[in-house]
């Protein structure tokens, strides 16, 4: 379980940090809010990306990708959570491309990888039914009729639902509602007739989505993997999402509070640097603690997507709920430590902590990870 | 194979052969091997695995055979080590001398102090004892007055030491003096080696909270140290110190100091003593505090292997060994909480028949666990070293 980068992965992680500072720094998405972009993110920006090979990094070659693993697409997402930058790395790499390549038949993968890894397509998950994450409460229905199936029912809070290309969609085609057995999932053609997608504005400029299902017909061709057996398919893709968004909220945190400790050096009252008070020094210290026992969680998470590992369950929970944590508390800090001007728009702390609480509730928060944890080492 | 594979082989090999079955459970307070003059063994099994240990240099294994170890590498010792883990293999023998004062030594001291107390502590014969702190030097340890007068051929010390731990026991100290008391604080102080035996040494153990009397008070009237017991040059002893307490926090943040403990994690305890419902532990506030338990004890477990790895790669990461002592013993105290919450009444008892053993270990060990954060420099202090030195935050 290597916790350290190699040379190569090194290298991409400081060509992603000078790519995100230079293309998509926190001014972008500013930039992006306030001009009410419709896409939500910079295609051009995108298409830089894609070039680079990061929408293919951790597609096997055989389609197109570059297959420089977990640590790689870690490192980026890392990067690109410090500036905050609006991109379907999420939706479409980290989750999408995964379900795919871990469910997906021969032909899905031929149909959709290549063109997911040239920046072609993307991709989003529609999961969510309620507020809360809950992946196995699904009450979608894929009804069987003919040789294929109906789909019907809503689905919310879908990120980057409003632009992607195709919806993958949770559904149930039997079993009870709490229930893993019996969800099904379903690769469509976002602009397929009946369904109806309306973006919604989130607190940190980006994208979700609401998407209606209105008996939308589909055929076999559609099904990814086994009817009724999604759940093996999702629960580990799941699993590697929410590790890359804990690299992302990795980055966005340990920024957040590096600006934060700068602030301190620079600002004074009374006379004297207001970091040299105590009161800040232990906070900030106790800061520090935290984000770095979070950072060896995330790094030992990525280094179980690469190795296959058998607990990667326990340590994608792990992984989430010591960033969510952390990540919580650094941009309450850092507001706080900032002062009044902490609270206003023109200072980005308060992007970062717009974007946090998202990504807390993106994919499980710490009560839902803490339980599942619990649960899976049988307390 | 790699040289490191095949190291590990044989290393595994000769434990499997060598280690008593005996010596493979968890080790509890009483049945700890301790270094000295009063060494004691409480059985035959303990004393042959010592034996075996002691000739085979593993009881220091990163030590250079010439002092008594076994001249092992950084990698082939954490090999070693986990092998021994992975057996359960009990620690050969537990001593200061051998966790801080030799790293110091082999650092600081000159040849003819080496040769003269490295091979006695690698053998088990001399155990040592740290005489630091002073009632008026606790976090501000550099205001200690315990002095050292040149006197020609010798030094001449007379002042007290406060929470020497097992200084009842100990043949040697190590101590901080002060030999200059014109300098600045920190310029004028030195170290000191100092055997026990010497007249004019009293020591008076303090009663703790927990019952016990580990930490004493050492008094020193008049007594005659030979020069040639100062480590590293005169006035210089502040650089031994700190180098020193860098192995002692690591040490802490480590093996959880002498918290005593019976052997089982606090989920484990929940299991045993509350109702589970559903297969859940049906307390849910204990749980999530239990699961945050567990999550920060493995996160705090891949963060000492990230700190090797990064050593190891020639990246060493300097910040991380700030960080382990704070949270390691903050998260002892933690343990302690949770193992009494965990018991509920059962872990309040005093003495008696009425609760086993195990069960008046965790009231012990609660209270005992309250030294963690205080001993070796208060968390306090730990907190402003991060501070300054890994986010560097003004003074």
């Amino acid at each position: 379980m290597p916790l350290v980068l190699n040379e190569e992965q090194r290298l991409l992680k400081e060509t992603a940090h000078e790519f995100f500072a230079s293309n998509a720094p926190v001014g972008a998405l500013r930039k992006l809010r306030d001009n009410k972009d419709k896409t939500g993110y910079c295609q051009q920006t995108w298409q830089q990306m894609a070039e680079l090979g990061w929408a293919g990094i951790t597609i096997p070659e055989a389609y197109g990708g570059l297959e420089f693993g977990a640590l790689g697409l870690g490192a980026i997402i890392e990067e690109s959570g410090k500036t905050l930058a609006a991109s379907p790395l999420l939706a479409t790499v980290a989750l999408a491309a995964t379900i795919i390549e871990l469910g997906g038949s021969e032909n899905q993968k031929q149909q959709f990888l290549p063109k997911i890894a040239s920046g072609e397509l993307t991709l989003a998950l529609a999961l969510e039914e309620s507020a809360h994450h809950n992946p196995t409460s699904i009450t979608l229905t894929a009804e069987h009729k003919d040789d294929g199936f109906i789909l019907s029912g809503e689905k919310c809070f879908v990120v980057d639902g409003h632009t992607a290309d195709y919806l993958i969609v949770a559904a149930r085609s039997s079993g009870a509602m709490e229930s893993g057995d019996g969800i099904s999932l379903f690769i469509i053609d976002a602009n397929t007739c009946g369904i109806k997608r309306r973006r919604t504005t989130f607190a940190d400029s980006r994208n979700v989505a609401t998407v209606e299902f209105d008996g939308i017909v589909i055929n076999s061709d559609n099904l990814i993997g086994e009817l009724h057996k999604g759940w093996r398919i999702l629960e580990p893709a799941l699993d590697r999402a929410r590790i890359y968004l804990a690299a992302e909220m990795l980055g966005g945190a340990t920024e957040c509070f590096d600006r934060t400790i700068s602030y301190l050096k620079e600002r004074e009252q009374f006379g004297v640097k207001i970091g040299s008070f105590q009161a800040l020094k232990h906070r900030c210290a106790k800061i520090f603690v935290d984000l770095e026992l979070a950072r060896s969680a995330v790094l030992d998470a990525l280094s179980a997507i690469d190795e296959n590992r058998a607990d990667i369950a326990q340590i994608a929970s792990l992984a989430k709920t010591l960033i969510n944590d952390t990540y919580y508390l650094v941009t309450n800090e850092a507001v706080q430590m900032h002062g009044g001007i902490g609270v206003t728009d023109d200072l980005d702390i308060g992007l970062f902590l717009k974007r946090s609480r998202v990504a807390i509730q993106l994919f499980g928060d710490s009560g839902f990870h803490k339980d599942r944890y619990a649960s899976l080492c049988g307390y | 194979m790699t040289d490191i594979t095949v190291f590990r082989a044989s290393a595994k090999a000769w434990l499997e052969e060598n280690c008593p079955a005996s010596q493979r459970m968890p080790v509890i307070k009483q049945q700890q091997i301790w270094s000295g003059r009063k060494r004691e063994f409480y059985c035959d099994d303990a004393k042959l695995w010592f034996e075996r240990c002691r000739d085979q240099g593993y009881t220091v294994p990163d030590w250079p055979t010439e002092y008594g170890g076994a001249g092992l590498s950084q990698l082939e010792a954490k090999a070693l080590k986990e092998e021994m883990n992975v057996l359960g293999c009990r620690p050969p023998l537990y001593d200061l001398g051998i966790w801080m004062l030799g790293p110091a030594l082999l650092e600081f001291g000159n040849e003819a102090q080496r040769k003269e107390h490295l091979p006695k502590i690698a053998r088990g014969e001399i155990r040592w004892c740290q005489g630091y702190s002073e009632s008026g030097a606790g976090s501000d340890l550099a205001n200690l007055q315990c002095k050292a007068e040149d006197q020609g051929d010798h030094f001449l010390v007379n002042g007290a030491k406060i929470w020497t731990t097992w200084a009842d026991k100990a043949d040697y100290i190590f101590c901080l003096v002060r030999t200059d008391h014109g300098a600045v604080k920190q310029e004028g102080i030195s170290f000191l080696l100092i055997d026990m035996d010497n007249p004019g040494i009293v020591v008076s153990p303090i009663a703790l909270i927990s019952g016990e009397s580990e930490f004493c008070q050492t008094f020193f009237d008049n007594v005659k140290v030979p020069k040639k017991n100062l480590v590293a040059e005169l006035n210089q002893g502040w650089s031994v110190a700190k180098g020193l307490l860098k192995h002692e926090r690591k040490l802490m943040s480590e093996i959880g100091g002498d918290v005593p403990s019976p052997g089982i994690t606090p989920v484990q305890a929940a299991i045993q003593y509350l109702p589970i419902k559903d297969g859940k532990i049906s307390d849910t506030n204990l749980r999530a505090k239990l699961v945050e338990h567990e999550m920060t004890m493995r996160a705090l477990g891949l963060t000492h292997f990230r700190s090797f790895e990064e050593r190891m790669s020639g990246n060493a990461n300097k910040n991380i060994p700030l960080i382990m002592k704070y949270i390691g013993t903050e998260e002892m105290k933690n343990k302690a909480e949770l193992m009494l919450a965990c018991l509920g009444m059962k872990g309040l008892g005093w003495e008696g028949d009425e609760y086993t053993e195990d069960e008046l270990m965790v009231t012990r060990g609660w209270l005992f666990s309250k030294t963690m954060s205080i001993a070796g420099g208060t968390n306090e202090i730990q907190l402003n070293i991060i501070a300054k030195q890994a986010l560097g935050l003004p003074d």
